[in-house]
């Protein structure tokens, strides 16, 4: 039992975190303890910052004191190029924290005779780091000596013995060396330092340059093998170990409105969700920044804080445009509620806008991000690694909840569904902005092309500027297709009169009916009447017919009375006929 | 004048910073106890000096085991080395000391016969 922890503990490698932002997590936990490491990389690429945070963050954060032998820099110019990075040495020397040798050879002033060692460099160094107690060394860059010593062989064998050495006193060591034409170092210290190969970049890719770190080797730990972006700014190094997070932030069913009453009305009355991607694409000049600063604004009132990323305008410009349409952007400014981050997307590569984003919203702990627009990135980059780039950015800013708005350039001829920079798919959701040319006006019209977990308006819109900010009007769908502006309002005066005519139409027909209904009366009447007068005259004849009918009867009765008696005959006539 | 014997004595202590004294050479050898690279060292440049600066020098041995802290003075890696203090330019010269035309080269003592 005893032996199987023993062995588990053997097997697992200590680590010694290096404090670097982002870099820990890459190598899941830091250099490997108590082992050299070696950091190689072109002249510029950060290599003695690298070395020199590993040691202030070493003592600082985790209380490990360090040695720092350079071999090319003085102590002061050490002292001073560091300052710039906020790393006060010549207080950390003060307090033992830290220790500086300066090891300086001068090839003109040496000459060799014969055997030697370099033990001179051992005991120096070992008297340093055991004044300090240092558990942490880094040598800067050693590969001066082969500068400096002509006989090679011993220089190697030294080298060897030293690296061995450090192992031996238990320090975690940081060795630094200058990239070789086909090897890692120039003089293959690859060779002696096997634990772990660290290799640092500085790459410039159409005029842009963008630092990148790779791990190349690491014995006996897993760690991230891509070239992540990093960046050497006032706050030091810092390493983004985003590729991708996976997918698995949390979601918010908590809505909040994009600023525009008319478009949170499309989105079920409520507005974006929280913690959204927002994507707002459309032609030049439809209204994309309007938008964005509508929902600056909304958010801003509602104290939340928003970054502002803008790549083409100046905050100021941006404010004062904005002000054109009633959005005053300038108070939040000043209470702090809005951040403006402007960059030319040219100043840096897009590795370096990854970071700077990074450390930007890192840094402002907003909850809303604005990118206005995203797909300048382009000019000098692939459409891969944009899209790339912004699948990382979204992620990141999901993983923390933080509501993105973007807006993207698209260009008139290509297809308005395609945005640029096919992010699409990473896209919550996605109002269009578009042009719509008629009867020689250009007006703009709006609507949402998706947006995910909600039943959103199908209906576009017209979206219109005016001094109270953005509205959103009802466009004119007929068969003439979609009408906005003048054309809208003339088709609106077209159907009204038509609509008049038409009522004016139903009104005549009614009158027709009512005439053709008295026609209809009066006809009936008519033949009422004529049918009366008939029917009277029908009776009358009748009544004469039974009449005489009657007196035929009564002529025969007679006429049998007259035959037997003639006064009898006349008596009864008297009688009937008074 | 030190006797010469196989081990060589070891300065503890600091001496006051060299005067330049008329034509007086100081020498400094730092080594790393007595390794066999060291006595090497001290033999042969006290051959050379009885040879070259017969009664204007002065040698003295620093042992970087001892006081380490030493050694940054004169910028010492490799061990042994030999310091040229006075006259200047100081002039430095590692190894054993075993190429004695290297070590006149060195200590600017080369005479072209």
């Amino acid at each position: 039992m005893k032996k199987a922890e023993h062995l588990l503990s053997q097997a697992t490698l200590q680590k010694s975190p290096t404090g670097i932002q982002g870099f820990d997590e890459i190598t899941a936990g830091g250099l490997p303890a108590g082992r050299p490491t070696l950091v190689c990389g072109s002249a510029g690429c950060g290599k003695t910052l690298f070395g020199i945070e590993f040691l202030v963050r070493g003592t600082t954060l985790y209380n490990e004191p360090g040695v720092f032998m350079s071999f090319e820099e003085t102590n002061e110019e050490l002292i001073k190029n560091v300052a710039s990075l906020g790393f006060d040495l010549e207080d950390l020397i003060k307090h033992k924290k830290i220790a500086l040798d300066h090891v300086h050879i001068e090839r003109s002033e040496i000459e060799e005779t014969g055997e030697y060692d370099l033990e001179g460099l051992f005991i120096r160094l070992g008297y340093a780091i055991d004044s300090i107690g240092a558990k942490r060394v880094v040598l800067d860059t050693i590969e001066s000596l082969f500068a400096g010593l002509l006989n090679q062989m011993i220089l190697r064998a030294e080298l060897r013995r030293l690296f061995r050495w450090l192992k031996e006193k238990g320090v975690t060591a940081i060795i630094t060396g200058e990239r070789g034409e086909d090897t890692l170092t120039r003089q293959g210290l690859e060779e002696y330092v096997s634990d772990c190969v660290i290799m640092l970049d500085h790459r410039v890719t159409e005029q842009t340059s963008t630092r990148r770190l790779r791990v190349v080797k690491y014995r006996g730990s897993l760690h991230g093998t891509n070239e992540y972006p990093f960046l050497i700014d006032e706050t030091g190094f810092s390493v983004l170990p985003v590729t991708s997070l996976g997918l698995e932030h949390k979601v918010s069913n908590e809505r909040i409105s994009s600023g525009i009453t008319e478009l949170d009305k499309m989105l079920e009355g409520k507005g974006y969700f929280r913690g959204s991607t927002v994507l707002v694409s459309g032609t030049a000049g439809v209204g994309k920044t309007s938008m964005a600063a509508h929902f600056a604004e909304a958010a801003c009132k509602r104290g939340e804080r928003v970054l502002y990323f803008c790549f083409e305008e100046s905050p100021s410009q941006l404010m004062r445009n904005m002000r054109s349409i009633g959005i005053n952007l300038e108070p939040w400014a000043h209470r702090g509620l809005l951040q403006f981050q402007a960059t030319r997307p040219t100043f840096y590569g897009l590795e370096m806008h990854l970071a700077v984003t990074h450390k930007a919203v890192n840094a402002f702990n907003p909850e809303i991000v604005i990118m206005d627009p995203i797909n300048t990135f382009i000019l000098g980059d692939t459409e891969n690694e944009v899209k790339s780039m912004l699948m990382r950015i979204v992620d990141f800013l999901k993983g923390n909840q933080i509501t993105a708005l973007f807006t993207s350039l698209t260009s008139s001829e290509s297809a308005l569904e395609s945005s640029d920079v096919g992010i699409s798919s990473l896209i919550d959701t996605w109002l269009l902005l578009r042009d719509i040319e008629l009867n020689g006006e250009r007006n703009r019209g709006m609507y949402v092309l998706k947006s995910r977990g909600m039943a959103n308006s199908n209906q576009i819109r017209e979206f219109i500027l005016t001094d109270n900010g953005v509205k959103l009007r009802d466009v004119y769908v007929g068969a003439s297709g979609v009408l906005t502006g003048s054309a809208r309002i003339a088709q609106e005066a077209h159907e009204n009169a038509g609509l008049l005519r038409q009522k004016q139409d139903i009104e005549r027909k009614r009158r027709e009916l009512e005439r053709k209904r008295k026609v209809m009366e009066a006809r009936v009447a008519a033949l009422h009447a004529e049918f009366k007068s008939q029917e009277s005259e029908a009776l009358k004849n009748l009544e004469a017919e039974q009449e005489i009918i009657r007196l035929q009867k009564m002529d025969k009765i007679e006429m049998a009375a007259s035959r037997k008696s003639v006064t009898e005959k006349r008596k009864t006539k008297k009688h009937t006929k008074p | 004048m030190k006797p010469m014997n196989e081990k060589f004595e070891v300065k503890t202590k600091r001496k006051k910073p060299p005067k330049a004294e008329d034509n007086k050479w100081v020498l400094r050898l730092y080594v790393a106890g007595q390794s066999p690279k060291a006595l090497t060292a001290f033999a042969n440049l006290k051959k050379i000096c009885e040879e070259q600066l017969e009664g204007k020098y002065s040698i003295e041995v620093i042992d970087l085991l001892i006081n380490p802290q030493l050694g940054n003075e004169d910028q010492i890696l490799a061990l042994p080395t030999l310091v040229r203090k006075l006259p200047v330019p100081v002039r430095k010269i590692i190894g054993d000391l075993s190429d004695t035309e290297r070590v006149l080269v060195g200590l600017d003592l080369f005479h072209v016969d």
